[in-house]
């Protein structure tokens, strides 16, 4: 299992559902276990990747925020 | 000599930025509207049309008689603007050369770019909509999917509306209890908006619409009628109903005015373009991260007008700019409706849904053809 960052897309300035729906473009792409990293600015950000992250069993392994810009880690589900 | 400003697309953005600026340059500007059809469509009624409360001529109108008579209508597309050389080439090979240019070409839908959803329902074109009702109309019973194909599209709060008039439709029928209605949903709410969700995703499992969040769709199987999202889920359908995914129109795209998805890249406040001197862009052809709506074209063109009156005129820009402001209403269905109002400072708010805001919203539909498009709406 890889543990490096497979992917990191830049959504800052873009509005929900936005960010939710690139991200999951990505991720489809990855392998199981890979993760991706994304940084936006939507101010429903945190609450939405949280939400999306359980509904769609991709752990949400990181959430922070520093000056306005959320950074998330998520990692592609097992099968 | 009077200054040439063109306006391209007589939709509800450039219709009124072409009357004020006519009205307000008295004569020291030349106004000429460009549009490929000359018909003037009143976009918000499709969803009526799509239940059948409404017919497709009530929402065309002219556009010569919508426009002052100094304004010149030109009916042709554009084809291609040349910003530095300050020139609009149209289709009949005719060339308009401009000082001050609006683009209001609106957005176009590529229901083409999802697999297989060539055959699903749309009501966000007249023809959609009209061929959307003729199928309700043979409907008698199973399962009717709304899903979303693309973001942005225009009119955010439209699905929901789309879902509760629908249940209007089939209980009139009598043939709600043999009938699912299920609304696909790209976030874990009803739609964008979290409060307007809140207010109506009650009303949405009182009336057994179930409600799918976090499903994007992807694509279609027309065969296995099946509808599957980028997360992975697959729901079945008997009548697929899709918001399709939506592009600038073409003449962006070839000209390089926008991005790689044909939207004006515009000062959110001033709706001047980033890098192009004397272009302006309103309405749905911006990239400005707002509801694409009537209401956001009519506002924002209020404000480009002054813009270009001030131009015209050598006057200094005006002090007041756009502030983000967003007025839509939301019909809940059973002759109820609630509005949103926002700004990009104050967060959206929503009443409690009403029979008041469903007439006001009739009202304004039968209004508009007198009040907007000549600018006497503020």
């Amino acid at each position: 299992m890889s543990t490096t960052i497979a992917t990191t897309l830049n959504l800052k300035g873009l509005s929900c559902p936005l960010p939710i729906i690139k991200t999951a473009k990505a991720m489809k792409e990855l392998a199981p276990g890979q993760l991706v990293e994304v940084f936006a600015t939507d101010p429903g950000a945190a609450p939405d990747f949280k939400a999306w992250a359980q509904a769609t069993g991709n752990p949400l392994v990181e959430s922070s925020q520093e000056a306005g810009i959320f950074h998330f880690i998520l990692k592609k589900k097992e099968i | 000599m009077a200054a040439e400003v063109v306006i391209l697309g007589g939709g509800v953005g450039g219709t009124i930025v072409a009357n004020l600026v006519a009205k307000e340059t008295h004569r020291r500007a030349h106004v000429t509207l460009v549009d490929a059809t000359g018909i003037h469509v009143y976009q918000p009624g499709f969803l009526y049309v799509a239940i059948g409360l409404e017919q497709p001529a009530a929402l065309q109108r002219p556009e010569s008689q919508l426009l002052r008579p100094d304004v010149s209508l030109v009916v042709d597309r554009a084809t291609r603007v040349d910003p530095a050389a300050r020139r609009v080439l149209l289709e009949s090979g005719r060339t308009l050369r401009y000082d001050q240019l609006v683009v209001a070409t609106g957005s176009r839908t590529v229901l083409e770019e999802v697999p297989g959803a060539l055959g699903a329902h749309d009501f966000y074109t007249m023809a959609g909509a009209t061929r959307l009702y003729k199928a309700l109309q043979e409907f008698e019973r199973g399962t009717i999917v709304i899903g979303v194909a693309g973001i942005p599209y225009k009119c955010p709060p439209a699905p929901v509306e789309f879902a509760f008039l629908l249940d209007d439709y089939l209980r009139a029928r009598g043939i709600r209890e043999k009938t699912q209605v299920k609304l696909l949903s790209p976030l874990n709410r009803a739609f964008t908006i979290e409060a307007t969700s809140k207010l109506v995703q009650p009303i949405l499992a009182e009336r057994g619409i179930e409600l799918t969040g976090f499903f994007n769709v992807e694509s279609v199987d027309p065969v296995a009628k099946t509808v599957t999202s980028m997360e992975g889920e697959t729901v079945e359908y008997d009548l697929l109903v899709l918001v399709p995914p939506h592009r600038g129109q073409m003449v962006i795209e070839t000209s390089r005015l926008g991005d790689e998805r044909g939207w004006v890249p515009v000062d959110k406040n001033t709706l001047k373009h980033t890098e192009f001197e004397h272009v302006w862009a309103i309405g749905d052809a911006t990239n400005i991260p707002i509801s694409k709506s009537g209401s956001v074209a009519h506002y924002e063109a209020t404000i480009a007008a002054a813009e270009i009156v001030a131009e015209v005129k050598g006057e200094s820009p005006p002090a007041h700019v756009y502030d983000g402001k967003v007025m839509c209403f939301l019909e809940t269905g059973q002759g109820q409706a609630t509005t949103i109002r926002f700004d990009y400072t104050h967060p959206p708010v929503s009443p409690k849904p009403a029979r008041r805001w469903h007439w006001a919203k009739a009202v304004f539909n039968k209004t508009y053809w007198h009040t907007v498009p000549q600018g006497r709406l503020p």
